[in-house]
């Protein structure tokens, strides 16, 4: 008999190899205790959080924390439906109405992650004999909505203009076109030249999806995102986002101003097949959506957090993935595996908490020490934080 | 353009990606043979679409293996 799991030994090998070089397991980490949006303990020692997506620390707010206390109280712990069924409470069009307000759309539909959002919206309006445009670095949860569906799909070398412009125009005629983009790419922390490769989409007649995750509540004049930064976002057919980022909770989402929009509610098998989110989530997110609206001086803080942060790496001789800062994701490119995980070995046991991020979820097959800002981050700690890169980066021999 | 030439001019287009200069037939296979990971893959199917003007979606790579296959598909695309 053939042990299904066979097909796995390749990658289970490099993870044996990888422990066996006496580096903590980087994926046992736990969390005792979360001390604020910043600063947790793990594995026992006191550490900064420079790796949480908590880009404007919503975690701990104490409005929003009311705000799912009171749900819990008043609505109980769970829905125990899909939101077709009984599981639309009255907190799930809040949210929804909240997200209209913060878009200035006419449409919102929350699901129970972001990662469903994504697969939910493209394997539905993306069917048989239409084709997807997208970019070769998105991420998994675009790619699985499009595995998911039944379209053609036709992938572009990233942030290349002229590669998706080519593929537009192969497409043959009166085909349904999607292009699907990313407001910032999270591996290396880089944007993407929205106002030109929608006007060049639009121009050939297709749809555009944009995935704004990583750029909600702190890019763009009211923080919608880089579409909204570069002046196109009346242009964007859907904005999927999420709840798991800045807004400090667990869900996803789609906005949109399309007529039939609503018609979703019934045909995306993604938000008809799952249990909706639970009250105390979506009376959490909703305060914090509506205090992202009024977020100025956060907003501000955070980017001055992410250029101190990058100036000083970049000064310090760390490779970094964007040569400015772009948004609140700084990735730091380590040279391997081996020597990315010594590195972050090296800054957790200087109390420093950062992602390593390594191949197949990484572009071009790199090793990458991921760190994300948090507007709640101070600027000492941010000094702090430099100090631990510094230290550690000679220790494991990067810098 | 024939499936001669067609074949021919593909020939050429893998030569910068055949690193270790492997006799290309008909049943060389791109991920066993000449060894292409996903990034070559995108290039050089970037390359192919751009010499003959065609779009091979991904859903159509996933039917091709090897040269002969890609000969194949793209004389059918051509045609």
């Amino acid at each position: 008999m053939s042990d299904l799991f066979d097909k796995f030994d390749p990658i289970i090998k490099i993870r044996e190899d990888l422990l066996a070089s006496g580096v903590t397991d980087p994926f046992g980490l736990v969390m005792e205790k979360v001390l604020s949006p910043t600063q947790a303990i793990c594995n026992g020692r006191e550490t900064i959080l420079l790796g949480t997506y908590n880009y404007m620390g919503m975690t701990f707010d104490p409005d929003v924390i009311a705000a799912g206390k009171q749900a819990l109280d008043d609505f109980g712990s769970g829905t125990t439906g899909s939101r077709v069924l009984n599981g639309t409470y009255a907190g799930h069009r809040a949210v929804e109405e909240a997200l209209c307000d913060f878009y200035a759309m006419d449409h919102a539909m929350v699901f129970s992650t972001g990662y469903q959002a994504n697969l939910g919206i493209i394997s539905t309006i993306a069917g048989k004999g239409d084709y997807i445009v997208l970019d070769i670095d998105s991420h998994a949860s675009i790619w699985d909505g499009c595995k998911m569906g039944d379209a053609e799909v036709v992938p572009f070398k990233h942030n290349d203009i002229e590669a998706m412009e080519k593929r537009l125009r192969r497409i043959p005629e009166g085909a349904g076109k999607l292009v699907v983009l990313e407001g910032v790419y999270s591996m290396m922390g880089d944007i993407a030249p929205l106002a030109e490769m929608i006007a060049i989409a639009k121009k050939h007649g297709a749809m555009v999806l944009v995935d704004e995750a990583h750029s909600m509540g702190f890019i763009g004049p009211n923080g919608r995102g880089v579409a909204e930064a570069q002046g196109c976002l009346d242009q964007v057919d859907f904005v999927i986002g999420t709840f798991s980022k800045s807004v400090g909770t667990v869900g996803g989402f789609c906005v949109s101003n399309h007529p039939k929009f609503e018609i979703m509610r019934l045909v995306c098998r993604p938000y008809v097949f799952t249990a909706s989110l639970p009250p105390s989530v979506v009376a959490t997110a909703a305060t914090s959506v509506r205090k992202l609206m009024h977020a100025g001086e956060k907003r501000a803080h955070l980017w001055e957090n992410s250029r101190t942060l990058h100036a000083a790496l970049k000064a310090k001789g760390f490779q970094l993935g964007t040569e400015v800062p772009q948004s609140a994701i700084i990735s730091v490119i380590m040279p391997d595996l081996e020597r990315g995980a010594a590195m972050w070995e090296a800054l957790m046991r200087e109390g420093l908490y950062v992602n390593l991020a390594r191949p197949p979820a990484t572009p071009a097959g790199m090793t990458l020490l991921r760190c994300s800002l948090c507007a709640e981050h101070t600027a000492e700690q941010v000094q702090t934080i430099i100090g631990m890169f510094e230290r550690a980066g000679k220790a494991a021999g990067i810098i | 353009m024939d499936r001669a030439a067609t074949a021919a001019r593909i020939a050429e287009l893998i030569a910068p990606f055949n690193k270790k200069g492997v006799a290309v037939t008909d049943a060389t296979t791109f991920a066993g043979d000449l060894e292409f990971d996903s990034l070559t893959v995108m290039d050089f199917v970037a390359a192919i679409e751009d010499e003959f003007d065609i779009i091979i979606s991904m859903n159509q790579q996933a039917e091709i293996e090897s040269y002969g296959q890609l000969v194949d598909a793209v004389v059918k695309l051509n045609g």
